[in-house]
């Protein structure tokens, strides 16, 4: 069964319980909320065991989206309804959606100063590395095969270097990836 | 505040929603083409530092969406993106997570995972090469762009501090007059 069949068994939590729980997801996950979400959902509030945050985590990852959105629907959903999916989903955006005005009207108040414009470009190429070295280890620990670099490749190439409209892109990458994929998981 | 521009949120980001394998960092490039490229809304070093900032604020990576949104049209505009972003891949988690409980069938995901997870990589890197390319900080600003992505590859810290300390660095230099 499916990660959404095995929760421990503390019960369906409520509304109140699923708002807090993910209102702390969202403001405590400073540069990430992966490793904040697993400990409060697994360890905090027991509302799933290790395997089935994992298997839940593996469904989020094959869908577009965060995945610590397509969580919190998924799991809100599960124990109570398109209501309790819509609560989490608010409770997780609610502070981080605040903190990003508050961070916006500080940018708006001071980009016309030149070092903060200095400043401004200092982080948008850190940013930047951020993201590419998130990546690169990403990739590392992934343990590709031929293929999946191929595709890691194509991918980068078409978007990144040509950059060629997305939906087009994938709209061949992704029939070739699971092509690829069915090909290989049948050999496994 | 213009309907039309809050119109073009919906559809830019609420069809950008459905593209993110593995989230908003894999969009970055259609956000940039479409945003500054087609839409002409902002510059590309404006854009690079929104990115930046949404980096900074906690949360999932869904925020670029708003702080864009919030930047064309205030706060309604960052109401209205950050809903297009979340809205239709929400619903389609939400159907499939009541379809995969009544099937139960663990191989389909696994197959879409298989397919997508090197895709969903290749389009982070080329997130991460638009965001520095959009930057526009000159040879000095790649050379912070090669730090903070080793640092980051190499280490377990949190990111925010590379990125602060690549922030220093940058505004040190500048300081100095190396820049």
């Amino acid at each position: 069964m499916g990660a959404l069949e095995t929760a421990t068994e503390a019960g369906r939590p409520g509304l109140p319980d699923l708002f807090t729980g993910f209102l702390k997801i969202g403001l405590m996950g400073f540069g990430g909320v992966g490793p904040v979400a697993r400990h409060i959902i697994v360890a905090e509030r027991n509302w799933l065991d290790d395997r089935a945050y994992a298997e839940l985590m593996g469904i989020c990852q094959a869908l577009p989206g965060a995945n610590t959105v397509n969580a919190a629907v998924m799991l809100g959903d599960r124990f109570r309804g398109a209501a309790g999916a819509l609560t989490c989903v608010f409770a997780l955006m609610a502070m981080p959606l605040l903190s990003l005005v508050a961070l916006a009207n500080i940018y708006d108040a001071v980009s016309g100063h030149p070092l903060a414009q200095v400043a401004l470009t200092g982080a948008a190429a850190s940013a930047a590395g951020l993201i590419l070295g998130t990546a690169a280890r990403l990739m590392a620990k992934a343990g590709l095969a031929r293929w999946a670099w191929l595709m890691a490749a194509a991918a980068f190439l078409a978007v990144g270097v040509l950059r060629l409209p997305m939906l087009p892109s994938l709209l061949v990458l992704v029939p070739l990836g699971l092509a690829a994929a069915s090909l290989g998981a049948r050999r496994l | 505040m213009e309907r039309g521009v809050l119109g073009q949120l919906v559809v830019t980001f609420g069809t950008i929603s459905l593209m993110a394998i593995g989230g908003a960092n894999a969009v970055v490039p259609e956000i940039h083409r479409q945003i500054v490229e087609i839409l002409g809304w902002m510059d590309a070093p404006t854009f690079a530092r929104l990115f930046a900032i949404a980096q900074t604020a906690p949360g999932p990576n869904v925020m670029l969406a708003s702080i864009v949104g919030w930047h064309v049209a205030g706060t309604g505009g960052l109401l209205v993106a950050t809903a297009a972003m979340l809205l239709p891949s929400s619903v389609l988690a939400l159907v499939c997570s009541r379809g995969l409980r009544r099937f139960g069938d663990n191989r389909i995901v696994r197959v879409v995972t298989l397919a997508l997870v090197p895709i969903a990589l290749g389009l982070m890197l080329a997130s991460g090469a638009v965001a520095a390319l959009a930057a526009d900080a000159g040879l000095f600003g790649f050379a912070i762009t090669a730090a903070t992505a080793f640092v980051t590859y190499r280490s377990k810290v949190n990111p925010l501090v590379p990125m602060a300390a690549g922030t220093a660095v940058y505004v040190a230099a500048w300081s100095a007059g190396l820049l």
